[in-house]
């Protein structure tokens, strides 16, 4: 072959397919929306039927979000809607829960110890760290720029 | 004088080596693909009955070679050596596998390649006269190589259009004694990097070396493609084995009327959804093991190069950002007159 290392990359870019941009976005939008919108509703249940305050739906939506998406993920269905849904079942919370439901599915046969418990967070684990990290960071800052004003 | 070798890296046999034997299996998925009445065993499911799938991927091992040996009709004392290997971390597949049988093992790990390793390696032991019979084995489970390179089952991601699908299935040759098929010559590959670091797309990462090989083999042996009925490679998928045709076709060594390849073979690449093809030590293995071999002995194939390709990668070195190093061992296998 008479190619460099850059030159055949830039090949293989050429030769590869590419992702199918638009359909990934419009069902990322869709199931997304769709997941947005069942949250909604749940909420509108709560303050309206259940009298809870807005602050008190919230989290109760949230709770409710995150069983739903740990039970998909524990009937099998999750990862089938994840396939076409992509960012759309990523991003809420029910994404969340299926990143730490489906490693702790697969790896409890390694022990309860240092399987389930130990590798339920190898997909979740940066997020909260860097999420945590994030927020405290923030939160610092806040507290700092309200004492000096 | 040594009169085997033929050229920078290939050895001709004195006699062709027989395979005396074969057993392939497959999985579910593989059971409703194209080539599903070749192989000799359908598992029901992932699990096959075990607890876990490594123990379902060393229960592959073994059966595969249980069968080879019965229809070898021969015990495992008649084996003088088996070489396996398997993609999972210290090939636990072959090592957990083979360990009841009591046949003297020698490891091997060549990534997808490691069914023409073996091969390769269990022929040269039976042409030196070190064996009068040897076995070559190798599995892989797309359950234990998702966990292990990638992300859980469950886990919902998406997989880009490069990506390829792990073959759930196993292969095992019994080589020696009296066949009308046979080993006879094995071209062993170079390890080439094309510098490649998408571990999404291995058989844009694989390419390089079978050209490599086969390019190699071509020179070494006087053969042209038109020696051979098919060129086969293993699991380069519909993005490697494009490339390949292409850069061996401006290299003068038109391969684009009988090239196969495995990874396209043994699954249906419009409704089967595998992206870009199968890929695995299991997809060579039992697409050679089953399909190829009853094509060697009874029907349409004569002569065939066969092209392990495996790309030498760890879920570590990917992580480190190092690219994807590609390794190609081809062997001649044809029907004895």
């Amino acid at each position: 072959m008479e190619m460099n290392q850059q030159e055949y990359g830039d090949y293989l870019n050429q030769v590869s397919p590419n992702s199918k941009l638009f359909k990934d976005m419009l069902w990322a939008f869709v199931v997304g929306g769709i997941i947005c919108t069942i949250g909604q509703l749940i909420s509108n249940f709560y303050m309206d039927n259940l009298g809870l305050n807005e602050n008190d739906a919230k989290g109760a939506v949230s709770i409710t979000m995150i069983f739903l998406g740990a039970l998909l993920t524990g009937l099998n269905l999750y990862h089938k809607i994840a396939k076409h849904a992509g960012a759309g079942t990523l991003v809420p919370i029910t994404g969340f829960a299926n990143a730490i439901v489906s490693p702790a599915m697969e790896f409890k046969r390694e022990g309860l110890v240092l399987g389930l418990a130990a590798k339920m967070f190898v997909i979740a684990g940066p997020v909260l760290v860097y999420g945590i990290t994030a927020s405290v960071a923030v939160g610092m800052i806040s507290l700092i720029i309200k004492a000096v004003m | 004088m040594n009169t085997k070798r033929m050229g920078s890296q290939t050895v001709r046999f004195s006699s062709p080596v027989p395979i005396l034997a074969s057993a392939s299996i497959g999985g579910k998925k593989e059971g409703e693909g194209p080539l599903r009445d070749s192989f000799d065993i359908l598992m029901p499911d992932a699990e096959w009955n075990e607890e876990t799938w490594e123990k379902t991927e060393s229960k592959m091992q073994k059966e595969a070679l249980r069968l080879a040996l019965q229809k070898a009709d021969c015990k495992a004392e008649d084996i003088h050596y088996v070489l396996a290997g398997d993609l999972l971390n210290q090939c636990i597949g072959a090592g957990f596998g083979l360990r009841e049988l009591g046949i003297p093992f020698y490891g091997v790990y060549g990534a997808c390649s490691t069914m023409v390793e073996s091969l390769s390696l269990a022929s040269m032991l039976v042409d030196g006269g070190y064996a009068d019979h040897a076995a070559a084995v190798t599995s892989s489970h797309f359950c234990t190589a998702e966990r292990q390179y990638r992300t859980p089952l469950e886990y919902g991601g998406q997989r880009t259009p490069t990506a390829q699908w792990t073959v759930t299935g196993a292969g095992a040759v019994v080589l020696g004694g009296r066949s009308n098929v046979g080993v006879t010559h094995v071209t062993t590959g170079k390890i080439v990097d094309m510098g490649v670091k998408d571990p999404n797309n291995m058989g844009g990462a694989m390419a390089p070396s079978a050209i490599n090989t086969i390019k190699t083999h071509f020179q070494d042996t006087g053969r042209g493609p038109a020696d051979y009925d098919y060129i086969i490679t293993g699991d380069l998928g519909t993005v490697g084995s494009e490339i390949l045709i292409e850069l061996l076709g401006e290299e003068g060594y038109d391969i684009s009327k009988n090239h196969k390849d495995c990874g396209c073979m043994i699954f249906d690449g419009d409704t089967q959804d595998v992206h870009a093809g199968g890929s695995g030590c299991g997809c060579v293995g039992s697409v050679f093991c089953g399909h190829i071999l009853k094509e060697l002995s009874g029907g349409a194939y004569r002569r065939i190069l066969l092209i392990g390709t495996g790309a030498l990668l760890s879920p570590t070195t990917s992580l480190q950002g190092e690219s994807v190093p590609g390794i190609a061992h081809a062997a001649v296998i044809e029907r004895l007159s």
